[in-house]
């Protein structure tokens, strides 16, 4: 085992739990336990705000396999991800003041809370909470999966091991400490992402030979390597940009990170995130795919590419700065998870529990449902990460997709369009979801329908869905803004 | 609440952020694919970087970001966000 990797790993993790003791003392003080266990009173500052939504968004699939991605396809996968810049600023501003505003009248601690206030349906909550409870538990068994695997290959324990670790450091702290604790620990461990990536970037061109000689060495190998097209040749502008609507735009759908703009004290704080949030999202982004692309000339023929990351820090850096960088896909695989768990168990006690079974749950009675629930919901994972059952790997490649395409216009046009209602609301939401997964099928069959990612058909669809229903039934239900 | 003037500045600060957007996805796409169409062979470079990587995902998130910093300090309001009522604790 590797002490000089090992140590800043364990340090990092110690940190974290002292926040989560930290949150669990702030908790005690509350004045409502929901408000605070679940969006930490709406007391965000525009650091930890900015931070929480670039964390809980950049996750093991952005960490890991998007270099691994850059690495065999080269720049024009870095030309992809920069479309995430645009969610630095989209989600704070599209749903901006106005959702934060009404959300405080609703009362509303989850994005079902805020349907319900909106729409006034059971079935739009039922469907809200069931479909954020089954895509995002499968989200979160997938990112489980992923950080076993990442501290399998650092230390050489077996994955069973690994996960328990995981699991354990994970638990503790969303269990005890709550929101407060995930958006705090989401800033240190934005903060550890930022200066990995820059560090492991200077360490990369340092070994590569300068920029001069990567570039010099990619189109040795492949020409394509340094086009937008791919190393095949075959990325087309067309699909790249569809990427807008999965990374860029449509993330605005996505409950964990609309959840957070309902979550900040004042209007200065969503200030503050729009240029902090923005930096360092398209920071993140471009460090991390560029050391994907350049780690090819450094370290060729790596077989399994989502090992990129850990594989050339151990190569390029010295093992104690291998373990504060390594922290970083670390960092970025639990601020997800710790976020997806929140959203679960909150779906769980927040839109079933106090909204169906009992309404008239006290202060004490809450606590320690809320408290069970978040720590069952975190051994099923572990269960089912110990031995993926297929339904888990199936319901994950829907999941981001999936939510975006069901949840983006009940929420922005819930927002902006009064005539809209329940009807298309339901309607916007099926019609979000089923196009989704029949045309994954054709897709993998056929190749892209019309050249596009996956997201960008059923995310019209359910926008006209949403459109037609809510005019088809337009009666006189009433609004108050 | 009526209607509300705090509705009309986020209003306008939502159509503010579909502009950015679009703005972002012109300069990115124009320059990745006005740039970069052409044969490897024939590339320019600017500090190490092909010049279509240089100016639509390096200067175009510089640009980005001084824009969206103009945007937070002369266009965005500050107004309060509660009604003037505390949470209700349960």
């Amino acid at each position: 085992m590797n002490w000089d990797v090992l140590v800043p790993l364990l340090l990092f993790l110690v940190i974290i739990f002292l926040i989560g003791i930290w949150s669990n003392n702030k908790l005690k003080q509350s004045k409502s336990f929901l408000s605070d266990y679940f969006i930490g009173s709406r007391e965000l500052g525009g650091l930890v705000l900015a931070m929480t939504m670039v964390a809980t968004y950049g996750s093991a699939s952005s960490f890991l396999g998007g270099p691994g991605a850059a690495y065999s396809i080269g720049l024009g996968w870095v030309l992809l991800a920069m479309t995430q810049v645009a969610t630095g600023y989209f989600v704070l501003l599209i749903l901006g003041k106005k959702f934060a505003i009404i959300t405080r009248s609703y009362n509303a601690v989850t994005i079902t809370d805020y349907l319900k206030g909106r729409y006034e349906s059971s079935t739009v909550v039922i469907l809200s909470a069931l479909s954020i409870i089954i895509f995002l538990f499968s989200a979160m068994a997938a990112q489980w999966i992923g950080g076993a695997y990442l501290i399998q290959s650092i230390t050489g324990l077996s994955y069973i091991s690994a996960l328990f670790i995981f699991a354990v450091a994970v638990l503790v702290y969303v269990v005890i400490g709550g929101f407060r604790a995930v958006s705090v620990t989401d800033t240190l461990q934005g903060v550890v992402m930022f200066f990995g990536t820059l560090l492991l970037l200077i360490g990369v061109v340092i070994a590569g030979g300068g920029l001069d000689q990567i570039f010099a060495d990619l189109t040795a190998e492949n020409p394509n390597l340094v086009t937008p097209y791919g190393n095949d040749g075959n990325l087309s502008a067309l699909y790249v940009s569809s990427f807008w609507i999965l990374v860029g735009v449509g993330v605005v759908g996505l409950p964990q990170v609309a959840v957070r703009a309902m979550s900040y004290k004042d209007s200065r704080s969503m200030h503050r995130a729009l240029i902090i949030g923005t930096i360092v999202v398209g920071f993140i982004m471009l460090n991390m795919h560029l050391i994907g692309v350049f780690a090819r000339p450094v370290l060729p023929g790596i077989e399994v590419a989502d090992q990129v990351i850990p594989l050339v820090a151990l190569e390029v850096l010295p093992g104690w700065l291998a373990g504060i960088v390594l922290a970083a896909p670390l960092a970025a695989i639990m601020s997800t998870v710790d976020s997806l768990l929140l959203l679960v168990s909150s779906s769980v006690v927040k839109d079933i529990y106090v909204n169906y079974l009992k309404p008239d749950a006290t202060r004490k009675n809450i606590q320690k449902v809320s408290y069970g629930i978040t720590g069952i919901i975190g051994v099923i994972v572990f269960l089912m990460a110990v031995q993926p059952p297929d339904f888990i790997i199936f319901l994950n490649l829907f999941a981001f997709g999936g939510l975006e395409a069901a949840f983006i216009w009940p929420v922005v046009l819930g927002l902006y369009w009064k005539s809209g209602n329940k009807y298309g609301a339901m309607a916007s939401m099926l019609a979000g979801i089923s196009p989704y997964i029949a045309i994954h099928f054709y897709n993998e069959a056929n190749g892209s329908l019309f050249g596009v990612h996956t997201v960008t058909v059923p995310v019209f669809i359910s926008l006209i869905a949403f459109v037609i229903f809510s005019l088809l039934f337009k009666k006189k239900i009433k609004l108050n803004y | 609440m009526g209607k509300d003037r705090r509705f009309r500045i986020a209003h306008r600060e939502a159509l503010i952020g579909v502009v950015l957007a679009i703005f972002n996805f012109l300069w990115w796409y124009g320059f990745a694919y006005g740039l970069g169409s052409k044969s490897p062979e024939e590339y320019t470079y600017i500090l190490g970087f092909p010049a279509w990587f240089f100016w639509s995902c390096i200067i175009g998130f510089i640009v980005m970001v001084i824009l969206v910093i103009i945007v937070v300090k002369f266009l965005l309001t500050d107004v309060p966000l509660n009604d003037g009522r505390e949470e209700q604790s349960e």
